[in-house]
């Protein structure tokens, strides 16, 4: 039992690391390549703000998610080796 | 940090923090956490009427991740969330309609204000009435040797009101669904309906997920196991804040680089969340969500006063 905590553990830690670089990885890409067209897009063209606002946000709990558990599947073979 | 969109000078640091917190809160609760969000937003200076708006886009990416993560677990019923999506947003666009006819009366603020505060208060003190109950049932039965009484039929869940679920089940009013992930045999599907529907109206009335309303009708009324009940919340929430956010968004409500910034911190909270309810049992969870509801309350009540 104690085993497996402690296996259960490590990949649950190994997910927060992979998980927290890749956000801060998107949140500089947001802020750097996104922030000026996104505040165009609210001044002139509100539906289509609304359309892209609201498809960023799923795809950012989407994308992350997926990504972390590719990388998690890609990792644990590996380590098994 | 400026973000351009609502005119606000912000620290990331301060909106990832607050998004770790709500997130954690909204992974192990169910909830959207629009209770600790808005105050949060409003007291950096962000306007009112984008703190609405950039709520309900954050909760939209926490709820998917938490979402995703307690389907690995089990913990989703996609037969009982599929089936309340109508309600949900039949409700939402009622609670919508009905702050827009609110709205020209003069007193809206004390209103809806006072609807939260009752409504928050009311479910606090029913779930700490049920809580020791079901955890004093379940001491008395450990030692007397006998069957937990309330047993839910997946073994996952008890209560000390399980019978008021039996009762609604027990309704007789065409047509009917089995949910056997929840473990229901029967149960009218109007009685689903009817949750999804008042969820959707506070939804839409007073902003956020609703969740701090849907999760406790789903346990209690519909008689769903916690851990279920918080699964299928999340992918409620999911519809109810990502209708909001559209519309809101076409209002010039949201800014959505908070929403983004906030969400990498309620990402990760959301994850942890998600996988602590594996280490509590229904009414450990129960109890622990009662001071939420009545946090809620005490920051609305303190925004009312100070007009804030």
């Amino acid at each position: 039992m104690k085993r497996e905590a402690k296996s259960w553990l490590r990949s649950f830690l190994l997910e927060l690391i992979l998980y927290a670089g890749l956000v801060v990885a998107y949140f500089f890409l947001v802020l750097a390549y996104l922030g000026n067209w996104l505040h165009r897009l609210f001044e002139h063209e509100r539906r289509t703000y609304a359309f892209v606002a609201l498809g960023l946000i799923i795809g950012q709990g989407f994308v992350l998610e997926v990504l972390t558990r590719a990388l998690l599947a890609w990792i644990k073979p590996a380590r098994k080796d | 940090m400026l973000f351009p969109i609502s005119g606000t000078q912000i620290s990331p640091i301060y909106l990832i923090a607050v998004g770790f917190v709500v997130g954690m809160l909204g992974g192990f609760f169910g909830v959207g956490g629009s209770f600790l969000v808005g105050p949060a937003l409003f007291g950096v200076g962000v306007p009112m009427n984008f703190v609405v708006g950039t709520d309900l886009a954050h909760i939209v990416g926490k709820s998917i991740v938490a979402a995703r993560k307690h389907r690995t677990l089990g913990n989703i019923d996609m037969k009982l969330g599929l089936i309340m999506v109508i309600g949900t947003i039949a409700g939402v666009e009622a609670g919508a309609q009905a702050i827009q006819i609110l709205k020209r009366t003069a007193h809206i603020d004390w209103a809806v204000g006072g609807t939260f505060i009752a409504i928050l208060t009311g479910i606090s003190a029913f779930m700490t009435w049920e809580s020791v109950q079901t955890l004093r049932a379940r001491r008395h039965a450990e030692a007397a040797g006998k069957k937990l009484p309330g047993a839910h039929p997946t073994g996952r869940d008890h209560s000390a009101v399980a019978h008021i679920a039996r009762n609604i089940q027990r309704i007789k009013a065409p047509p009917y669904v089995s949910l056997p992930a929840s473990g229901i045999k029967q149960i009218s599907i109007w009685a689903i309906l009817g949750v999804a529907f008042v969820g959707g109206v506070f939804s839409g009335f007073l902003g956020g997920g609703a969740g701090y309303i849907r999760l406790p009708c789903f346990i209690y009324l519909l008689g769903i196991p916690t851990h279920i009940a918080i699964g299928t919340d999340l992918f409620e929430v999911i519809i109810s804040a990502s209708y909001g956010t559209f519309t809101h968004a076409l209002k010039g409500n949201v800014d959505i680089l908070i929403a983004l910034v906030m969400h990498t911190g309620a990402a990760i909270g959301a994850q942890i969340g998600a996988t602590m309810t594996q280490f509590f049992a229904g009414p450990r969870i129960r109890m622990a969500f009662i001071p939420l509801p009545l946090l809620g309350a005490a920051l609305v009540l303190h925004g009312l006063l100070t007009r804030h």
